[in-house]
């Protein structure tokens, strides 16, 4: 039963990786107006080209990248791209191929991402079920309110506020960047402790305002958990307060936190590629403001493409990690 | 409790006495619910501002070139102004109703196309059930976020505030439709629906006369929430520079900020509107949301005292 499950999940992945390809390919071509046509007057008008060699450049970039085919040919076609990860050129920095700047920038947000949802996940759970813990210290209930505002806003704000505090006010930290301009990305300690230096603030932000969600979310399982009945047995067999916090509570409170992290990694996501932003980050939400801000679409839909693989990835393997974690769901 | 829940959860139950009994219930039962006061208060106070602030302030100020640049704060601007000459307080009365109408117009459309598909799925079930479940299940694990940036990106030239709001609502309703069908999987199992349809009603009239309003509480809440998330996406969006490049929304003012290097320059007025305006936005939706959750699910009530 649990390969069938597994295969239907997968079957769940796949639909949704051709789907942001589908959309991926369609949506451009509904769209009015022609970006390479776009792009190039652009171009034509900054350098005083005349009109008609735009058109034959149009032309000839067409037959290039295969745009003069049927419409089904070119569909298939693309699609066997998308699996090479092969996303086309990118045309404000035209030699330069999008899968290239994708692949150099993804390194540094899986890092940053991977790093603060892991430790915003342990923190922000247990944070959330010791505020309801009715043995635990009571200042604990203050932090209720501030957690409640955390989780309300988004991330990007909080970065705004901490790199004009931190970094523009106090000089604590770097300004911008993943590392000091004009060092080389090497393996030495000293540029690891560069990298960490930069990642610090971005980080930060990150894990305040994911805390937040977290320990409402589990708060309330809590609260719903030491009601139950097991946990007054737990209590009348005189079991130790760690062992009924972790074993019987945490541990069951926790499993539909389990289900909101799959469902809230695009949201987690989402929220750290504008904090890049605010940093300048040289990840993939930088990547992507710059791509937008130059009208590189090819960028931007590779971007997308990643991102949608990438979380997809990532929502599967923790749906499928699921009935480990529960034994009740072993299907 | 008894009583309230009666007044609240079925209000269908007694259509004898509408008025006022439950506009009594729903008047002792907000003293109970501090969120739903606190977030009401401070959502109001936000409607207040945009709809008073035209009297005092002319709107044409908003526009860039319309005050001295880079102001900080003074007695003549009293939120200062931005490096493009935009009285911020201007900005702040014209962009924060531009914010609210790109959430509740894309909360409405999401909530309403949430309706319609988790009513039919949960009451009709059978292969369209199966249909909308799967393709709802599917479009919850992609991030909303990224793929309405392929969207607006594809949407050449200036996006205006509607189209934006559609854009938005385009990826919003799939959890309301989620959430209310399984709403509608118990409802459809009460003893009245049963009844009514032993008494011949025909499956429309039952789902908008039996199942809607018993349902209303909850699509209040799930409403809120959809606005939230709306406003989320947009300014988020707005934020990369995807928004309506000529209006001045809240996002937008965060987008000019961020691309004009506001914090390094020192001009902490220019991300201080903005950020203040979309945090009182967004806790007192989370707090009405909060509230409301309470009305539609009695249980939690318990959590909260």
């Amino acid at each position: 039963m649990t390969w069938k499950l597994l295969g239907k999940r997968f079957g769940m992945f796949l639909i949704v990786i051709w789907g942001a390809a589908t959309l991926n390919f369609f949506l451009p071509r509904l769209a009015p107006g022609d970006p390479i046509r776009e792009r190039l007057f652009a171009l034509s008008t900054q350098g005083g080209l005349t009109q008609t060699g735009v058109e034959e450049m149009v032309a000839s970039y067409n037959a290039r990248f295969g745009l003069d085919l049927p419409l089904w040919q070119q569909y298939l076609n693309y699609l066997v791209d998308m699996l090479r990860f092969d996303f086309g050129y990118s045309l404000s920095l035209f030699p330069a191929k999008a899968t290239d700047l994708i692949f150099d920038a993804l390194p540094w947000t899986v890092g940053l991402l991977l790093v603060t949802t892991i430790i915003s996940f342990v923190l922000g759970t247990l944070l959330g079920a010791l505020i309801a813990w009715p043995r635990s210290p009571k200042w604990l209930e203050y932090l209720a309110a501030p957690m409640l505002t955390l989780a309300a806003i988004p991330y990007y704000l909080l970065a705004l506020v901490l790199l004009y505090v931190l970094a523009f006010s106090w000089k604590w930290f770097p300004l911008s960047g993943g590392y000091t301009p004009g060092t080389q990305p090497n393996m030495s300690l000293e540029f690891w402790w560069d990298v960490l230096k930069h990642s610090i603030l971005p980080a930060l932000s990150i894990i305040l305002a994911a805390i937040g969600s977290w320990a409402i979310g589990i708060r309330g399982m809590m609260i719903s958990t030491n009601g139950e009945d097991y946990m007054t047995f737990a209590e009348a067999r005189g079991l130790r307060g760690n062992t009924m916090f972790f074993r019987y509570g945490l541990r069951n409170a926790m499993l539909p936190q389990i289900t909101s992290l799959a469902l809230s990694l695009g949201h987690i996501v989402s929220g750290a590629l504008i904090v890049e932003v605010v940093f300048t980050y040289p990840g993939v939400g930088s990547l992507l403001f710059n791509a937008i801000r130059g009208a590189d679409y090819f960028v931007v839909y590779g971007v997308v493409f990643m991102v949608v693989l990438a979380l997809g990835l990532a929502t599967m393997l923790v749906d499928l990690a699921y009935p480990f974690l529960d034994p009740r769901i072993r299907h | 409790m008894g009583t309230i829940l009666v007044g609240q959860v079925a209000p269908a139950a007694d259509t004898a006495t509408p008025g006022i009994r439950r506009k009594l219930g729903i008047a002792t039962y907000l003293k109970r619910n501090p969120k739903l006061i606190a977030g009401l208060l401070m959502f109001s106070s936000l409607l207040l501002f945009s709809a008073l602030g035209p009297l005092f302030i002319d709107r044409e100020l908003a526009r860039p070139m319309s005050a001295i640049p880079s102001q900080p704060p003074s007695s003549t601007f009293p939120f200062g102004t931005d490096d493009q000459g935009r009285n911020l307080l201007a900005v702040a009365v014209v962009g924060l109703p531009l914010t609210l109408q790109v959430g509740l117009i894309a909360g409405f459309v999401a909530i309403v196309l949430g309706t319609v598909l988790g009513l039919t799925a949960g009451y009709v079930g059978g292969i369209t059930d199966m249909l909308i479940r799967g393709i709802c299940d599917i479009l919850l694990t992609v991030p909303g976020l990224v793929v309405l940036i392929t969207v607006a990106a594809s949407i050449q030239g200036a996006i205006s505030v509607q189209m934006m709001a559609l854009v938005v609502a385009s990826l919003a309703w799939m959890w309301p439709a989620r959430t209310i069908r399984s709403q509608v999987l118990t409802l459809r199992e009460r003893a009245y629906v049963q009844m009514a349809k032993l008494s011949g009603m025909k499956t429309p009239e039952i789902i908008f006369r039996e199942i809607m309003p018993n349902l209303l509480p909850f699509l209040a809440a799930s409403f809120v929430g959809s606005v939230a998330a709306a406003i989320l996406a947009s300014i988020g969006l707005e934020a990369l520079g995807l928004g309506p490049q000529n209006e001045p929304t809240l996002g937008m003012t965060i987008y000019w900020a961020i691309s004009f290097n506001a914090v390094i320059r020192g001009m902490w007025w220019w991300l201080t509107m903005p950020i203040v305006a979309i945090v009182i936005l967004f806790i007192s939706l989370f707090m009405i949301s909060a509230g409301l959750d309470e009305i539609a699910n009695p249980r939690l009530r318990k959590v909260s005292s």
